[in-house]
């Protein structure tokens, strides 16, 4: 059996905003089904990392490859077929605040489907029940709170039964059973639809209850220190950093104290 | 409580090894010394060790941590080794926090000098640059339209309508009242000049061919430019922040035709009517002035009426279409390429009014020249 190419892998990737440098070098491949964790102390380019991969922003070198393909050297209008096989949600929700949640969850379907009106209300509740907001149909974004607003925005991310799911964050914010119950919802949309996941992630229990594969960013050096199984990274990574970051110990001088 | 002034000592019986002695309360308002003093000692002496003595301190808090921290960071940056085991052990555990980051080093925003931003070779360059930018835009615009006209854009008629009112039917009260101010302004000017000449009756005919041609669409723009167009650039520039464009973007849906074609196709619809409305008002307000100098109204329509003449009508809303895509395409870019910040967005709302304004005096001279060679 010949393998087929995995759906996203990252090839000598460096970021860089103007001259400087964020990360270099990246190269790593996420396969079909993963829950993949993109790892990284704060402000070490987990953002700018996932604003690459949806071609937001081009990175300074290297490039983006999907199922074989590359997305940096494709025309606009093959690299808009890619984007509609994709549901992200952003770290700032990236809801339209001039439309309810019914009018956001419904613009992708309106575009590439061929549902009728009575149909796509259906699967706008629908959507909205898997998040828990069914019922907040008519709010606008700036109605529902920051927590609601996030799940409103997976709703949206997942209207379109996507292939590949881009979370930034999804839980920062979430007390700790919203919080839970994403991390199930995810896993179930992952069986359900066959996605592979893509996170931006700091909320270790989480990484620990879905995660399948993860990379780690360090910010010293500018580059991906580790690749793997975060929970085989936990006990067995070589990288001081790496287990530290994971086991939530402090990598300064100061002592755990019991 | 003590009173006592904080001072620091240095004890440099050793050359290599400097004793660093902390007394007094080293609390706000107290007048705690300055590090650059140390700093220059520091550097004088080069030591090798640095030992902190903290002796009878009664009260300390953050002005004491924030030398401290400089001076770590200063021994950090020389390789002299900092020995702070006599501090308290609050103390020192809030400097092991404070210092667990380095400092951000920003890059170098390389060496300006205030003169060069008026240098005329930069700033040729830098409008050269913002025209080309422009150009492109417009360029992305008009296929965003070319794809409206073969009903493959995906612009919602529902957007252009809620545009249309907010730029329409919205405006009517600012606009009446510019207009008929106008349209008197007009009048009195003309009417002092031509009544010297005997020749008050002809105030009509000033006031029709200015309001025609010139006033009623040049005024009507300018409402809609800060109106409007800050309006746009606001919108733009707040979905930019909230990152609801990357959103539309990755939805694989084109921002231009879904944000910027329905905005500018509103404005280009309604402007030339709310022009009309203006030019309709800018007539009556100079009904007011020529009533005022004993001109009937049946004398001003009557010689209102021969002057108005279908050249003047078209060359008011050929300006007033060319305006509107002026106004939309200043607005929608500013908004568009605005930064993420709420600074950034008042500046695009900024940047879209000065820069509509800008548009609308050049193409307005451009049309009156085209007009004058054309004898139209
Ligand atoms: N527009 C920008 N211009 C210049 N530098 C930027 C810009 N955006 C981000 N940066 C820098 O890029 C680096 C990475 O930012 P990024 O947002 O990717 O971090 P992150 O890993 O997502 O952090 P967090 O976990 O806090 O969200 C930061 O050091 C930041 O200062
Ligand atoms: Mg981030």
């Amino acid at each position: 059996m010949i393998d087929a190419p995995p759906p996203i892998e990252v090839r000598d990737v460096t970021m860089a905003y103007g001259d400087f440098v964020i990360q270099r070098d990246l190269n790593f491949p996420i396969n079909q089904g993963d829950i993949f964790v993109i790892m990284g102390g704060s402000g070490c380019g987990k953002s700018t990392l996932l604003k690459h991969m949806l071609g937001l922003i081009a990175p300074a070198a290297g490039d983006i490859v999907y199922s074989g393909q590359s997305f940096v050297h494709a025309n606009s209008n093959e690299q808009e077929r890619m984007r509609q096989r994709w549901g992200i949600t952003y770290q700032s929700g990236g809801l339209f605040s001039a439309m309810t949640l019914a009018e956001n969850i419904s613009l992708p379907l309106q575009l590439y489907t061929r549902f009728s009106p009575k149909e796509r209300m259906e699967i706008i509740a629908y959507k909205l029940a898997l998040v828990g907001l069914d019922g907040y149909q008519d709010y606008y974004p700036s109605e529902i709170s920051g927590g609601m607003r996030k799940r409103a925005a997976l709703a949206r991310a997942i209207a379109m039964d996507p292939d590949i799911l881009f979370f930034d964050e999804p839980s920062a914010g979430l007390d700790p059973i919203s919080s839970r119950l994403l991390d199930e919802l995810i896993v179930q949309l992952k069986e359900s639809i066959g996605a592979t996941v893509v996170m931006v992630t700091h909320e270790l229990p989480s990484i620990f209850a879905i995660a399948t594969n993860s990379v780690y960013l360090d910010a010293n050096t500018r580059t991906m220190i580790a690749y793997g199984d975060p929970r085989e990274l936990r006990d067995h990574s070589e990288q001081a950093v790496v287990r530290q970051f994971l086991t939530r110990s402090s990598a300064t001088k100061i002592e755990e104290t019991a | 409580m003590s009173d006592t002034a904080p001072v620091f000592q240095l004890d440099t019986t050793q050359s290599d090894t400097l004793i660093l002695a902390l007394t007094g309360d080293w609390i706000q308002g107290a007048g705690a010394p300055d590090f650059n003093d140390l700093r220059t000692n520091l550097n004088a002496l080069s030591p090798k060790t640095l030992i902190v003595h903290f002796d009878n301190i009664e009260q300390w808090d953050s002005i004491l941590m924030a030398f401290l921290l400089q001076c770590s960071n200063h021994c950090q940056d020389k390789g002299i080794a900092l020995d702070t085991t006599s501090l308290p052990e609050s103390a020192q555990r809030l400097l092991d926090v404070a210092t667990a980051v380095r400092p951000h080093q920003r890059p170098e925003p390389g060496d300006y000098h205030w003169l060069t931003s008026i240098n005329p070779l930069r700033m040729l360059k830098a409008t050269m640059g913002n025209i080309r930018e422009s150009l492109a835009f417009i360029g992305e615009v008009a296929m965003a339209l070319a794809n409206l006209v073969v009903g493959k854009a995906n612009t919602r008629y529902v957007d252009f309508r809620a545009f249309c009112y907010q730029s329409g039917p919205d405006a009517f009260a600012i606009i009446s009242l510019i207009s008929i101010l106008v349209g008197m302004i007009l009048g009195y000017l003309g009417a002092v000049q031509l009544q010297q000449f005997g020749a008050g009756i002809y105030v009509a005919d000033l006031v029709v061919i200015g309001t025609l041609r010139e006033m009623g669409a040049l005024m009507t723009a300018v409402v809609m430019a800060g109106r409007t167009g800050a309006a746009y650039a606001a919108q733009l520039g707040t979905m930019q922040t909230n990152e609801e464009i990357d959103a539309i973007v990755t939805l694989g849906i084109s921002p231009m035709e879904f944000l910027v074609v329905p905005r500018m196709l509103a404005l280009v619809v309604m402007m030339p009517l709310l022009t009309i409305y203006a030019d309709v008002l800018g007539i009556l307000g100079g009904a007011l002035v020529a009533g005022g100098m004993g001109i009937t109204p049946l004398q001003y329509f009557n010689q209102a009426s021969a002057a108005v003449e279908m050249n003047h009508i078209m060359v008011g809303l050929i300006k007033s279409v060319t305006f509107a895509l002026l106004i939309a395409v200043a607005g929608c870019r500013s908004g568009i390429n605005s930064g993420r910040s709420s600074a950034a967005v008042g500046q695009a709302a900024t940047q879209a009014v000065v820069t509509a304004i800008i548009y609308l005096i050049v193409a307005d001279a451009a049309i009156n020249i085209l007009c004058q060679q054309l004898d139209y």
